[in-house]
């Protein structure tokens, strides 16, 4: 039911460890509806100098999760900020239904890491 | 690639024996059983065999059993067509929370068509309670159905007391056996059953067949109309090469029960107890030992999810089922594990072993080399592991 890609990436996951002092981190999803997704960055003027997940859940997730840090490592944060769910699964090849709106999150924790990291900046100004 | 099969609760494979045997009745003796030449009388001669080689399974009468497309339409029948044919006497029904879904569905699509029901909880150990089915008889139940065995956590129900209470109250006991039949022992007449599931592919027969035995004196409506096969309780010509191939795998599975057991629980003992020794945070779903289906081990494995489980061990060439809601097809995980009062995060770490004939002491210590190492890997992965390893390290500093 899975692309190969998808299956690529879920057994030899990219980047998946996590940063120590990142300087944006990103969690979505929960673990009562089975997906958790935690996205770690190391931004360093604007630009994504490395990224890094963890993230427990269905094969989907953790594919879509490694797909999106290959995708955005060395983009900038309005690059970055354009990635949808939708790009991440089309890059994998596409994902089966059921999996689009459950564990196609990758994006949005993106996203929500690069919300804390603008955040943390702001506190610093 | 080596592969180990331990999905046997989801189908098994069809003995050689019932294969060679259906296939003389695809291409020579291919007549209609409800024909009244030659042809016809000898595929006629063996339905009927194999409607004795069922009946004997059960301890009843051949003429009580009914043929069908498998375990889902007897159930379906024997829950609509009591339902049917009771409506003016009662519009109660009560079943339990640990049920399949074609027990489930089906009284719940009676409850939005007028019927009223009763679900029976579980406990922890996906047992129902006598008492609780007792207390939920009102004088217009018209039908109790119960299962014999969890499909999902192998737990075995106290069917006897249940059929008694039910034989006392003058109320039709339906009970789903597809997994324990050909398994454990079942006597309709000890056992006060009125109406049994039974079904093929669950003991190396071929799929798409089943049964439903029907006590003599019970009244049941027919679902489906027409020729009037099956002494008009379900028309349309008979699978014959797929019942008869159930019935020869009935043969078997009687003749092999004991010998089956013991080596079934043999290697369900090697697999629980192994898993426990070897993995940490990890727990037994079901109860344990004589509660529990020979051939089923049920494990919850914290801080991962199934079906990311499932994928790992089939890139090994291992096959188990998952009750996580990724491997459902819906969002939630499985609901005999919600029943038994699991959280949703252990219930969709859930994996499922279940055993087979030709399963051996290899395949499980392969199995048992294996499944640390997966499980390793996806809680390095996991955040929720996070903070286990985080209050280990805090642990260490303190000492």
């Amino acid at each position: 039911m899975y692309s190969e890609k998808v299956m690529d990436h879920f057994n030899n996951p990219r980047n998946c460890g996590e940063i120590e002092d990142a300087n944006g981190i990103g969690e979505v999803g929960n673990a009562k509806c089975g997906d958790i997704m935690r996205i770690y960055l190391d931004v360093e003027g604007d630009i994504i100098k490395d990224v890094k997940f963890k993230t427990f859940g269905c094969g989907a997730a953790v594919a879509t999760s490694s797909m999106v840090t290959e995708m955005v490592k060395g983009k900038s944060i309005d690059e970055a900020l354009e990635i949808s769910n939708m790009a991440v699964a089309e890059a994998l090849d596409g994902l089966p239904d059921v999996k689009m709106h459950c564990s196609n999150l990758a994006a949005d924790a993106l996203h929500e890491a690069i919300k804390d990291y603008k955040e943390k900046q702001q506190k610093k100004e | 690639m080596k592969r180990v099969y331990l999905d046997h609760s989801a189908t098994t494979p069809v003995d050689p024996e019932v294969a060679d045997l259906m296939m003389k009745y695809y291409t020579e003796k291919y007549g209609n059983p409800s024909s009244v030449h030659s042809f016809g009388r000898e595929a006629k001669q063996g339905l009927e065999a194999a409607r004795l080689q069922v009946a004997e399974l059960i301890g009843a009468k051949p003429q009580e059993v009914t043929f069908t497309s498998g375990g889902t339409e007897a159930d379906n029948l024997a829950i609509l067509g009591t339902a049917e044919a009771l409506r003016k006497k009662g519009k109660h029904i009560i079943t339990s929370s640990i049920e399949h879904h074609a027990v489930l569905e089906t009284c719940e699509y009676l409850e939005k068509n007028g019927f009223e029901l009763t679900i029976i909880p579980a406990d922890a150990e996906a047992m129902i309670s006598v008492e609780d089915v007792k207390k939920a008889i009102r004088p217009d139940t018209i039908l109790i159905s119960v299962m014999h065995a969890n499909n999902e956590v192998g737990s075995i129900q106290p069917i006897a007391e249940i059929g008694k209470l039910a034989k006392e109250h003058g109320i039709t006991f339906h009970v789903d056996a597809v997994q324990s039949f050909g398994k454990l022992p079942i006597n309709v007449d000890e056992m006060n059953i009125d109406l049994l599931t039974v079904s093929s592919h669950k003991i190396y027969g071929p799929k798409g067949v089943g049964a439903l035995y029907v006590r003599k004196g019970i009244r049941i409506t027919p679902l489906i109309h027409g020729g009037g096969q099956e002494k008009k309780r379900r028309s349309g010509t008979e699978n014959t090469p797929g019942i008869i191939g159930f019935g020869k795998a009935c043969e078997l599975a009687g003749q092999r029960m004991a010998e089956d057991a013991e080596h079934q629980t043999k290697l369900r003992d090697k697999l629980m107890n192994g898993i426990v020794e070897r993995i940490e945070s990890v727990k037994i779903n079901g109860p344990i030992g004589e509660k529990r289906l020979p051939n089923n081990v049920n494990v919850g494995i914290q801080y991962v999810e199934g079906e990311s489980l499932l994928l790992s061990l089939d890139m090994l060439g291992i096959a188990a089922s998952s009750g996580s809601a990724c491997t459902s097809g819906s969002l939630d995980p499985s609901h005999v594990l919600l029943a038994m009062g699991m959280i949703h995060e252990i219930a969709h770490g859930s994996l499922r072993f279940t055993l087979g004939r030709q399963n051996t002491e290899e395949e499980i210590d392969y199995v048992l080399e294996q499944l640390p190492k997966i499980i390793d890997r996806l809680r390095m992965m996991s955040p929720l592991y996070d903070k286990v390893l985080q209050e280990r390290k805090k642990a260490s500093k303190a000492q």
